[in-house]
């Protein structure tokens, strides 16, 4: 029992391992524990009290009910506390289970916060984990790989700059055919909305940003997308751990809002990005509230709702059930806004899951972990089980989730778990249901 | 048996509550300068009303999520720290200790009340134990310091009861009693009990980042 007895081959962890001495590690764990951390994950190492409530609350101990090993204290002992009670002392095998563990095994979903007591933040202390490997080079190859994009082009997804306009001006002409005055404005100073994307949407989502642009037509909103970096609000560093990275991702980002004196931001339907946006990429540059007002796009598309601007030729066909995401939920408390919506948007009621708003589970794929790419594709789908009988129970046909990082994870848990059930974002729902003007 | 008594009363006792007292005064100025220095982008979330709204929902029994999964624990941990606090605080012969020490005097308990408290504590450590050795989650995270912490707990309770009861030798027992008492005072701010000191603001600040920043609850 325990990441030793369940390591996975990857390229990454292995390479980054194969390169460390012990004092290096000593060194570089240290370094992040004295500089970086201090009242918190001390007062968390000692105040645990080992009462194990928390392992209720975790979907990958829920899912492995016989393997204690993954109940979130268990998880924090095998990492952090390791770290803490050897002084940084440990072999570079086990820094490559401690990796594996952080990367895959928690995805900072922060769930195991209503079972703690004593209000221990799990999420922290793995992500504090994950901050060590980045410094000690041991990341997997494939989320490392988007922090690399990241780092080179301010994207995830190594869109070009040039394919990244192009891609906006082809959604526009496509578009153009169903509504023929609808216009993608480029870097149109002083709008109303800035629309940011993360970058898988020019690479393999551009219908997302189709409907987008229909939707922010039909409702005749002041809008604009910058031409330049700055246009991807995502970020995947701060799950790698690249905090620096993280810094400059999100100050491209509110500077390129800033550049176009728009009075919002407005952010497709992501969870991650919000959660780097308005939580920890903002504090890194320290702007303790964020310089550009930021708004998800469930609060946006509620707003335009409440004004009377989403007009409905039909309604969806329910009944539905409605996911959470946790940075947008649980980080962001959207979830009645989520319900009013959807009530609007669907025929039939919401049939919740068992855990629901505030206390949902996770969709697994969340906090990077999706993002370490096929060789952890098992670990994540065999963390999902509890996730699938939460669904299955509900008996819908539909999941509503505004989460491209769910949206992943809950087809490929579908699948896995044979659901037969599809997954919507709010914005598929508005745009095949909206009033299409001419 | 006399001196020790007048030992373990006296100049013990006195160092048992300044090890608390100061001890604890210690770990919290030392943290908060620790906070200060380190953990500003913490600090700075910290409100008062979420922090309050946090406490008061842990309070509640049956109110936060992970209570209401687990209805025996739930019983347990609210009872346990109950009558830890009550019990001893309010406790006759410990109220006519002060009085004669120092002439302070409060309301007491019934002594048969207290004698329940009492029971009621070491059932609580009992379940605690039988948890920490049969659940399997909760069996793999226990270390050593938890049993540790446990029994430093159990001792005083244990042996309060059975030199009240004179079911032992009294004069051996209440030494015994007063001693483990010290124990569990002077090791607060040293042990895994160091929850006790600051467990108020551990809550608190969760509570501040999911009412200030998060805008949902933490319960």
């Amino acid at each position: 029992m325990g990441i030793a007895d369940r390591l996975i081959e990857d390229v990454g962890l292995r390479g980054g391992v194969s390169k460390l001495t012990p004092e290096q590690i000593q060194k570089t764990v240290n370094a992040v524990i004295s500089g970086e951390t201090g009242a918190k994950l001390k007062a968390y190492a000692e105040t645990c009290m080992r009462c194990g409530l928390c392992a209720q609350a975790c979907h990958f101990s829920q899912s492995h009910p016989d393997d204690p090993s993954y109940t979130p204290a268990a998880k924090v002992q095998a990492t952090m506390g390791v770290l803490l009670k050897t002084g940084g002392k440990v072999s570079p095998e086990f820094i490559y289970g401690m990796a594996q563990l952080a990367y895959t095994e928690c995805n900072l979903c922060r769930r195991c916060v209503h079972y703690c007591p004593i209000g221990i933040d799990t999420g922290y202390i793995m992500s504090t984990v994950r901050r060590i490997c980045h410094k000690l080079g041991v990341t997997p190859q494939y989320i490392q790989d988007t922090a690399h994009s990241h780092s080179a082009t301010f994207n995830q997804m190594w869109v070009k700059d040039d394919e990244w306009t192009d891609t906006l001006m082809w959604q526009e002409d496509e578009a153009r055919e169903e509504f023929p005055g609808l216009r993608i404005p480029l870097d149109k100073e002083g709008a109303d909305i800035y629309y940011s994307v993360i970058a898988p949407e020019p690479k393999f989502r551009t219908q997302l940003i189709y409907q987008a642009a229909a939707i922010m037509h039909a409702a005749g909103v002041d809008w604009t997308m910058p031409s330049e970096p700055g246009w991807d609000n995502s970020d995947m560093c701060m799950f790698t751990g690249d905090f620096e990275m993280m810094g400059r991702l999100k100050r491209k980002h509110f500077e390129s809002a800033q550049k176009l004196k728009v009075k919002r931001i407005v952010m497709g339907e992501c969870g991650h990005a919000f959660r780097s946006v308005y939580d920890m990429g903002n504090r890194w540059v320290a702007w303790k509230m964020y310089p550009v007002p930021v708004i998800h796009s469930i609060e946006f598309f509620w707003e335009l709702m409440k004004q009377g601007k989403i007009k409905l030729a039909k309604k969806y066909p329910g009944p539905v059930t409605v996911h959470d995401p946790c940075n947008v939920v649980r980080g962001r408390g959207h979830h009645e806004k989520l319900r009013e919506l959807v009530r609007f948007l669907v025929d039939g009621p919401i049939i919740e899951t068992a855990s629901n708003r505030e206390h949902n589970i996770c969709c697994t794929a969340g906090g990077g972990v999706i993002n370490c790419g096929p060789p952890f594709k098992n670990v994540r789908l065999d963390g999902s089980k509890a996730k699938a009988e939460e669904l299955r129970a509900t008996g819908v046909k539909t999941i509503v989730a505004p989460c491209h990082n769910c949206h992943g994870g809950l087809e490929d848990t579908v699948h896995r778990y044979k659901l037969d059930m599809h997954i919507k974002f709010l914005g598929d729902i508005i745009y095949e249901c909206m009033e299409k003007p001419s | 048996m006399n001196a020790a008594y007048e030992f373990v009363t006296g100049p013990l006792a006195w160092a048992a509550w300044g090890i608390f007292l100061l001890g604890s005064a210690w770990r919290l100025f030392s943290m908060y300068q620790l906070a200060k220095q380190k953990d500003a982008v913490s600090l700075s979330y910290m409100s008062l009303f979420y922090s309050m709204r946090s406490i008061v929902n842990w309070l509640i029994p049956f109110n936060a999520l992970g209570w209401r999964k687990n209805p025996a624990m739930t019983v347990a941990t609210f009872v346990f720290h109950i009558c830890l606090l009550v019990a001893p605080i309010f406790l006759v012969a410990h109220v006519m200790l002060w009085d004669q020490s120092f002439g302070v005097s409060y309301v007491t308990i019934p002594d048969n009340v207290a004698d329940i408290m009492t029971l009621v504590v070491i059932a609580a450590c009992l379940f605690f134990a039988g948890r920490r050795i049969m659940q399997p989650e909760v069996r793999y995270i226990t270390t050593p310091q938890d049993w540790v912490a446990l029994v430093i707990v159990l001792a005083p309770f244990l042996t309060g009861f059975l030199a009240y009861h004179q079911l032992l030798d009294y004069d051996l027992m209440i030494i015994l009693h007063v001693v483990a008492g010290e124990i569990m005072l002077a090791a607060i701010p040293f042990t895994r009990l160091s929850h006790m000191v600051f467990v108020a603001f551990t809550r608190a600040y969760m509570g501040s980042e999911f009412g200030g920043v998060r805008h949902a609850r933490d319960w």
